[in-house]
């Protein structure tokens, strides 16, 4: 790693910090150059679209560019540079294998004919069955890109659905817990319906009295986290259910936590009509940062109808097609369905590397998966009850969620706290979240961490509790050893930089 | 400890109303600014539109989250503070004055009843201010 020392003035020492990385503008001078650019006559583009100003783009050799990145690569935190336990995000380790077998795809066209991509098909086809294997559900739909796309699309395909049953008018209302992902209330909100929350009980549990008063003729659906954000299972899921059936309503089940579930529990069984997952989770595949992942739907029966189009279809003989792009014979309608919300295979890669996971573990490393992430997670836990407070004190699934509301008073939150881990070398936790819980810190160890790692996060996590008793201010002031200290996401959120302006160039492009 | 005006009137969301004659100023508590931490944004609706009582106004987000505020009694807005969609630190740094939402004319002042003293509001942030959620 490029190291450079820097004076950190409270510490007083020389402390090795990672330098920070020009940009490539800065980096930049004139006439440097790593390709030979061949100049093409511009004759042929009428001279209102000619460019009068030359581009401002940085000019570099090819060594600099891939130094350049290289060194932003290093100042990188990831998975395989150190344990990440980013609750709700299910930040495990991506096999290798993934990316090879991936590659064998990287030629794929989205819009190939089924005639010279039936393996692909196939394979498409394979990875449904398993989904909807591992689900309990019917039917799979390979279309959303992401977990929330998945939501947007399960809650229209319930609009279509009440349509179908003439109730599209009257059914209005989606309620979610108040434990919910963000995302849930939004994507709700983006399919025109008016979001109601219910309260969760004292054990971290929907309040099914809350449910039942709230539920009504109006309600189109419910949605639900099981295990919920507070890493809990859900321990009156099969009544929550058969109260929001009996109110003609449906359950969406939102699979961001499908990881605790894995060979455990099948949310087909337990009574919900939908499921999504998140396979750039359960199924390691590279994520963070915005993508990319793939959330596939798997519906019951009933719902079918209404998925995204182009299905794949399996005939008789053993070929595949797609049902609306047929080149011999009629192809199939719309029909009920909703239209398409991304082409025909979705996010493919990232499915080829969730099939290659699938099929390495197989279903004996499928049941192992949950049950030693679930493991792994009541271990750290029980390291780390002495030094901070248990927001529900049942036994957690795959994840928990601990508050650093003592902390707090002793002069430190949950966000210092989250800043000295990074001096201790780990990636943050996910704080302040769930909302329903004081200073949140929710963590996720995942079942790839070996036992020395959960332990040595716990020991830096129980140093930094008894550091916030003796010096609460050191601790206010981490991260004293990352190349940047306090960000300050204030005026990142009040006054946002979004592009590189060039010096001395007023509202350069 | 979270500043509670007495000449206030409360809801369980953490909003407070001033009346003055018809028209009452709505605002969020100084105990609801300061479990959002720093105010990013707020948004809130145009003049002369109409609210509900506990129904959605606006929203306001913070490095933290984005919350909804709900409006503590019913009718018409008669102006919006512009000056806190343009600073929205004001919540933070005057929550009752210089920080409030907008004014709304007043629907139903029988709607006021189902409010809180500022006595019984510091009760109600007494119960939720604690670990476990509510």
């Amino acid at each position: 790693m490029s190291v450079r020392t820097q004076t950190i003035p409270d510490v007083g020492a020389k402390t090795p910090v990672p330098a920070l990385e020009p940009l490539l503008f800065e980096l930049a001078r004139p006439g440097r150059s790593g390709r030979h650019v061949v100049s093409h006559d511009a004759a042929d583009i009428p001279a209102a679209f000619q460019r009068k100003a030359p581009l401002r783009l940085p000019e570099l050799t090819e060594p600099q560019v891939v130094r350049h990145y290289t060194h932003l690569a290093q100042l990188n935190y990831s998975v395989d540079t150190g344990m990440y336990p980013l609750g709700s995000c299910t930040m495990k380790y991506n096999p290798k294998v993934n990316d090879r077998v991936a590659s064998l795809f990287a030629d794929l066209h989205p819009r190939q004919s089924y005639r010279t991509t039936q393996g692909v098909l196939a394979l498409a086809y394979e990875i449904e069955q398993m989904l909807a294997k591992i689900t309990g559900m019917d039917f799979v739909s390979l279309q959303p890109q992401a977990g929330a796309q998945s939501e947007f699309t399960a809650l229209l395909v319930f609009k279509a659905y009440h349509a179908k049953r003439g109730e599209a008018a009257t059914r209005r209302r989606i309620i979610v817990p108040d434990s919910a992902h963000g995302t849930n209330p939004a994507s709700a909100a983006m399919c025109g319906y008016q979001v109601t929350t219910v309260k969760s009980d004292a054990r971290g549990n929907v309040d099914l009295d809350a449910l039942r008063s709230a539920l009504g003729p109006d309600v189109a659906g419910f949605m639900l986290t099981n295990p919920n954000t507070l890493g809990l299972f859900e321990e009156r899921v099969r009544d929550v259910c058969d109260a929001v059936h009996a109110a003609g309503a449906l359950v969406y089940g939102d699979g961001a936590n499908m990881n605790a579930l894995l060979g455990v529990a099948r949310p087909g069984d337990l009574g919900f009509d939908c499921v999504h997952i998140n396979v750039h989770k359960t199924f390691s595949t590279p994520h963070g940062a915005g993508g990319p992942g793939a959330g596939p739907l798997c519906v019951k029966a009933h719902l079918r109808p209404f998925l995204p189009k182009p299905w794949i279809v399996r005939e008789a003989d053993g070929s595949y097609h797609y049902d609306t792009a047929r080149e011999d014979r009629e192809p199939a309608g719309l029909g009920d369905s909703i239209g398409t919300i991304k082409q025909r295979l979705g996010n493919f890669g990232v499915l080829v590397r969730a099939y290659t996971y699938m099929k390495t573990l197989g279903e004996e490393g499928m049941v192992e998966t949950g049950r030693d992430a679930i493991l792994a997670a009541n271990y750290l836990l029980a390291l780390l009850r002495p030094a901070y407070d248990l927001a529900y004190d049942r036994p957690p699934m795959h994840e928990f969620v601990i508050s650093a509301a003592k902390q707090k008073k002793q002069g430190a939150s949950a966000l210092d706290v989250s800043k000295a881990l990074l001096d201790e070398g780990f990636h943050s936790p996910t704080v302040y979240f769930p909302l329903i819980v004081p200073e949140a810190m929710m963590i996720e160890p995942t079942e790839t961490e070996p036992r020395e790692t959960l332990d040595a996060f716990a020991a830096a996590m129980l140093r930094i509790a008894e550091r916030v008793k003796t010096d609460p201010a050191a601790v206010r002031d981490a991260p004293r050893f990352t190349p940047l200290r306090r960000l300050d996401e204030v005026t990142a959120a009040r006054k946002p930089v979004l592009r590189y302006a060039v010096p001395g160039v007023a509202g350069a492009e | 400890m979270s500043r509670v005006p007495d000449d206030l009137r409360y809801s369980k969301e953490h909003e407070w109303v001033r009346l003055n004659g018809d028209t009452a100023t709505i605002g969020i508590t100084h105990f609801a600014s300061e479990q959002l931490g720093d105010v990013v944004f707020v948004e809130l609706p145009e003049k002369s539109a109409s609210v509900r009582q506990f129904a959605s106004l606006g929203v306001v987000e913070s490095v933290k989250a984005a919350s909804d505020i709900y409006s503590p009694i019913s009718g018409e807005v008669v102006e919006r503070n512009v000056k806190v969609i343009e600073k929205p630190e004001l919540v933070n740094t005057s929550p009752y004055e210089q920080g409030w939402m907008v004014k709304v004319k007043l629907a139903d002042k029988g709607e006021l009843s189902k409010l809180m003293s500022a006595q019984d509001y510091r009760a109600h942030i007494g119960e939720t201010a604690g670990a476990g959620g509510d």
